[in-house]
This record gives structure tokens, sequence and C-alpha cells, in this order.
């Protein structure tokens, strides 16, 4: 019988295997990043243990590090304290950090991608749960506890049960307007937050295929969102048409092998999956959250359930979320009006995403009552944009471009959306408080948010692309 | 090195029958910029236990004193979202040694078995059960044992059993951790590395 691409990477990577205990899988690459790793140092110097394998760990600061006036001294006292934990520990323990005024920081799910450092077939780790975003090229990728941080740091291993495999295809053409991360979202609205838990799960079909590097990686960041352990995509040319070139891809013959093993990574066709589902490009519409979790979705011009729609057991918590967004039965979102739009993440901070918002809103003015934050994923992506002029479109729109960091997605450092207000956010989570105490999120696509800030009520970006020929 | 050590608990719970209960709300963002595991208990459900001059929210179950015990019962895919290890510390920290629910996220529960912190999915039957019986009693008693793998309401002797990692549950009943056992086949892994 033939292999899933799941199997076939876990299979190359388990180290040992042993009836009635988890497998011990190697890890190619460990990220780690401020929030999460230094009560795993503490461990280390506790067993009185070195880091295995430092030059196999990659640092970065992003979670709560401001996006304006990066080159000053971190303000928030906590903030300061915990990167500056990370800059001692990271010397004290031999590791590569790409701390804030590198040249390679940002956000830890952006910077592997785009350096080079995550590539097909490998085993990833990171104190996130975002870290599924780096299967988009064909690996594994897993976001751990702090303990794991730790069993990582000290072994170089993951102790893991093989979870099981589902595969999700979608096929067809997409609506004009509609994107990677409108593809997730409906995907999610459909199985809900829990219905890829214990799955690790493989997009595919021809609407995935046909997506950039860019698309993929925003459908995997978001398998977290449905509970699954991670998300996959088998790579082909754009994938490796991706890597090609970048700072720590192979090079010459080491290049060409590493192309061919690559090349044997897809799941043979008579793999067997624990769960097929299948969706249709054209069924999915511009997507929105309206509640407080990922699976609460519609489509732009879809009404908000009724709570008389849910089972009894369910609707106390159904009209929890409906009360804490401020939302009714019923109600429709297209036409609210909104606060703030936030663009960024590791779902959506990526060039592309910012070059598709700038080509929308050049020539355009966000709307008076709307704040608009556009925080690059890294400190490459910010440059690249400034370099191809976004910056200014950005700017003549109301739009500034701040510096790159998790910002608003979870409201660590100063970027937090107030109590009460609504934010078109393209994020991956809309649960309460996420974005700042009582803040209230709708989750949508860089488009969709982008079209909310020039009208300043929740907008579907199709009404404009009657005039533009603008795919999403 | 040692972890807590986790074989049987007969306690009062604290009900909190709320579905897809995150780790954001379990201890938010904000709070995660200590850089060492204690005194999350503080903050355990913020959000939801206290207004925001920090006065505690009499509608919340962990401010009514009628409601007590070492086991959270909570409703279904408990623990979803970030993979916040404070959130499981949070929940040690403030005494629980168990949570109940029909569903747990896989990377909590993980963290959890982590941290001496017992998690058990039960049917949806019964923890339906459990939630009415609490709600008539609100002292009902409940026993869970990890050696022969059951939980029970012990007014009315109703269990049923419940499913952990053989591994996990031994590391949980004799407080061995991940790191010693990986660290007693280094050997492999170094073997590994070489035949890569």
């Amino acid at each position: 019988m033939g292999q899933t691409l799941f199997d076939k990477i876990w299979d190359a990577h388990v180290v040992s295997s042993n009836e009635g205990f988890p497998d011990i899988l190697y890890i190619d690459t460990h990220f780690i990043h401020e929030v999460t790793s230094p009560q795993a140092f503490d461990g280390l110097r506790n067993r009185g243990l070195p880091v295995f394998r430092p030059q196999q760990t990659v640092a970065t600061a992003d979670h709560n590090v401001p996006t304006w006036d990066q080159h000053l001294p971190i303000k928030e006292e906590l903030s300061r304290y915990q990167v500056d934990m990370l800059t001692k520990n990271c010397a004290e323990f031999g590791i590569e950090l790409y701390g804030l005024g590198h040249p390679f920081q940002g956000i830890v799910h952006v910077i592997g991608p785009e350096l080079g450092i995550t590539r097909p077939g490998g085993t990833y780790v990171c104190g996130d749960s975002h870290t599924s975003t780096h299967g988009a090229f064909g690996a594994i990728a897993f976001g751990i506890g702090t303990s794991q941080v730790e069993q990582v740091m000290a072994t170089q291993c993951l102790l893991q049960s093989r979870p099981k495999r589902m595969k999700i295809e979608v096929n067809g053409k997409l609506q004009n307007g509609v994107g990677a991360k409108d593809i997730i979202l409906y995907i999610i609205s459909q199985i809900s937050a829990a219905g890829g838990t214990g799955y690790a799960v493989e997009y595919a079909g021809d609407t995935i295929r046909a997506l950039s590097m860019e698309g993929r990686m925003t459908i995997c960041n978001m398998s977290i969102e449905m509970g699954a352990r991670c998300g996959l995509i088998a790579p082909d040319e754009t994938t490796i048409n991706y890597v090609k070139g970048r700072e720590f891809a192979p090079k010459g013959e080491e290049w060409d092998k590493a192309v061919a093993y690559w090349q044997t990574l897809y799941s043979d066709e008579d793999a067997e999956f624990d769960s097929v589902l299948s969706f249709k490009a054209e069924d999915i519409e511009p997507m929105i959250t309206y509640g407080t979790n990922p699976g609460m979705g519609i489509g732009v011009t879809q009404h908000v359930p009724e709570t008389a729609s849910f089972e009894a057991k369910e609707q106390g918590s159904y009209k929890k979320a409906l009360d804490y967004m401020g939302l009714h039965d019923d109600e429709q979102l297209l036409g609210k009006p909104i606060d703030y739009v936030f663009i960024g993440s590791c779902t959506n901070s990526r060039i592309e995403d910012l070059r598709q918002v700038a080509e929308f809103v050049k020539g355009k003015h966000k709307a008076d009552n709307v704040t608009v934050w556009v925080v690059p994923g890294s400190k490459q992506v910010q440059e690249q944009a400034i370099r191809e002029g976004l910056d200014k479109i950005f700017d003549a729109a109301g739009f500034p471009l701040r510096e790159p960091g998790c910002s608003a997605c979870l409201g660590m450092n100063e970027d937090k959306i107030p109590a009460g207000k609504y934010c078109v956010s393209t994020s991956n989570r809309n649960f309460e408080g996420r974005q700042g105490p009582n803040s209230r999120t709708f989750l949508a696509s860089p488009l969709t948010a982008a079209a909310s800030a020039i009208t300043g009520k929740v907008t579907d970006i199709r009404d404009f692309l009657k005039d533009e020929e603008l795919v999403g | 090195m040692a972890t807590k050590i986790f074989k049987h608990i007969q306690t009062s719970v604290v009900p909190l029958p709320i579905e897809n209960i995150d780790t954001d709300q379990i201890i938010p963002a904000r709070f995660l910029k200590a850089t060492t595991r204690e005194g999350f208990g503080n903050n355990l459900f913020r959000d939801w236990r206290f207004d925001n001059d920090g006065n505690p929210k009499q509608d919340f179950v962990l401010n009514n004193p009628i409601y007590s015990g070492k086991i959270l019962v909570a409703g279904k895919n408990f623990g979803c979202g970030s993979s916040r290890e404070h959130a499981a510390w949070a929940l040690a920290d403030y005494g629980f040694d168990a949570v109940v629910s029909s569903f747990f996220a896989d990377i909590f529960k993980g963290n959890a078995l982590n941290n001496g912190l017992l998690p058990v999915q039960v049917s949806d039957d019964f923890l339906k059960k459990l939630f009415e019986v609490i709600d008539a009693d609100p002292h009902a008693v409940i026993e869970i044992d990890l050696v022969d793998q059951f939980i029970k309401i012990v007014a009315t002797g109703e269990q049923e059993s419940f499913e952990v990692n053989p591994y996990k549950k031994a590391c949980m009943t004799n407080g061995y951790d991940d790191i010693d056992y990986i660290l007693s086949k280094k050997e492999l892994v170094e073997e590994f590395e070489a035949a890569k």
C-alpha cells in the first residue's frame, strides 16, 4: 500500500519507535521566541544541560515587540525584560538570534520560509501553535508547549504519537476576489474549530495547487484553528521556485540532491487517509467571522445564524459569543460600521499580501471612522515593500506601514483594539479579548479588510471588483 | 527530573459548561510576560473572573463560594487555540488536578499531561450527567482514578472509563518526564544524525 506525504516525512525522522510509547521524532529546526522559551531555558539550567544542537535552533523576537520606533528601547517594562532575557539566553546557549534591529527579524513563521530555513521534507517545531504554517512546503511542523520546547532544546527530538491523516481537497475556480484566506475560513466554518483535532491535514486539489506559496502558508497557518496537529501541502514547482536562492537554501550540488528528494514527496495514489473531505472552490464567497472562534464564519453576504438552529446544549455558548460580539440572531454583517482594520500576523503579512492590498487601495483613501494598521511580517518584507514603493501608496491611503511583529493579532505589545470596538482583521483568531480586553474581531482576507477600511464598514470586495480586475 | 505524581483524587468540582474554551480565556496573552512558571493561577480566566477594575465578577463560577474542588468540568473542545503552556500552569497553579471535558484540543492535552494536570475525556452523555448532578448538588463528589482509568459520581456510583496514553500514564503515576526518557536513548539520536 502507498504512503501519505505525512507518513513519508514522519518515517524519515523516527529515531526510535517502541510499542506503547510515542515515537521519538527528530526535529530539523527548532524556532524559538521570547514568550514561550524563558521557562525552557531555566529548565535546562536546572538540569545542567546545554542546548543539544544550537546550530539547529533559530531565535527571533516577535510576540511583544513594538511596531513603531523599534530602534528605541522597548517602553513596556515586562516586554523589554522578556526580549532582553531571550538575548541573554541565546548568548549563553550559543543560539543565533534575529533580534530587533537585525535584518532577518520578524514573525517566526514568516522568517523561517523567507530565509530558506523551512524546506520540503523537514520537521519543524516552535512554541507557537501557528507553526503549522511551515507545512505549506511539504513539511511536518508542530506547535508545542514550553515543556516540549525544553525537550527539543535538550535532545533535538520530540516525543510524539503519530496522528491520524486527513485529506482536504479543494477543486475548481475561485470567484474573483476570493483567496487563500477565504478558502481556509470556509473550510473551518464547515468542519468547526474542532473538526481537525487529532489529524495531520494534507490539502490537495487543483485550487490548492494553483495557490502561491504565500497563499499555501495562509492555509496551513490556520490548520490549528480547526484543531489539527499540523497542515501540509505536497511540494511542487511553485515550492521549489520559492525556496531556490534564499539565504539558507541548499546551493550547488546540495540543491540538486535536495530537489531530487523533494520530488518524491507526495501522497501515493493508493495511500489511505483516515478521513477525506472535498470542497468546491465555486461555493466559497469572501468570508468573515461573526463569533468568538474561527469556526464561526459565514460568507460576507450571509446572515448570522439563529440561536434556535443550534442544539439545546450548544445554545448557551452560542448566545454568549453573540452577546460578546454585540450581534443578534439573523443580523447581516455587510454594511456594519467598523473601527479598526489590522492587516498583518503570521497568517497575512507577507509581501504578496501587502502587494495585493496596495494594488487595491492605490488612489483610494480610508474612511474617517477607521484606524488602519499595516504590520509587515518581517524586516525583509518591510524593506521589500519600501523598495517597491508600497509604503507611499499606503501612506496616501491612510494605511501607515508599521514595523514587523505579531502586533494586534494578540495584543501583547501596545497594538491593542480598544474595548467594544470592531476590528476587521487578517489575523487568525477572534477569541474573546484576543486583540485587547473586550475587543471584537471579524476575521477576513486582506482584500476584504482593505475594502472595509475604505468604506468604513464590512464590505463585499466583489462590489469593488465589478469595475476592477483583481484576483484575490 | 521528577514531576508531580497523580494517581487518584476524590473531590467536589467546579462546573464551567461552556464549549470551545480557548487558551486565551484560560490565560490572556497580556499575562504571558512572566519568565517563570509560577503565579499564573492569579490570572486564571482573568477576563471572565474580574472586571476591568480588577473586581471579581459575581456571576463567574470561580467567584461563587458554593463551588470548589480540584476538578474543573468544562464543555467540549477545551483548551483550543494557542499552544501556551501557561494555560496548564494557570489551572494547576490555581489548584486544579484534573479537567474533565467531552473533547480536548491536542496541544493543551499534551501540555496538561506534562504538568501533572490530568485531562479526562468523557462521553457527551456522561458530561451532561455530570453537569446535571453538579446542578442538583454543588457539593457532589467525583472520583478520578488514573491507575484503573475511571471517573465516578460517588453518590450514585455511575462511572465511565477514560483513555490515556499508556506512556503518559506511567509518567504521571511515577513522576517521570519526557526529557529523562529521550536522554536515555541519546545514543540512538546520535546514530540517527550520523546516518542522515
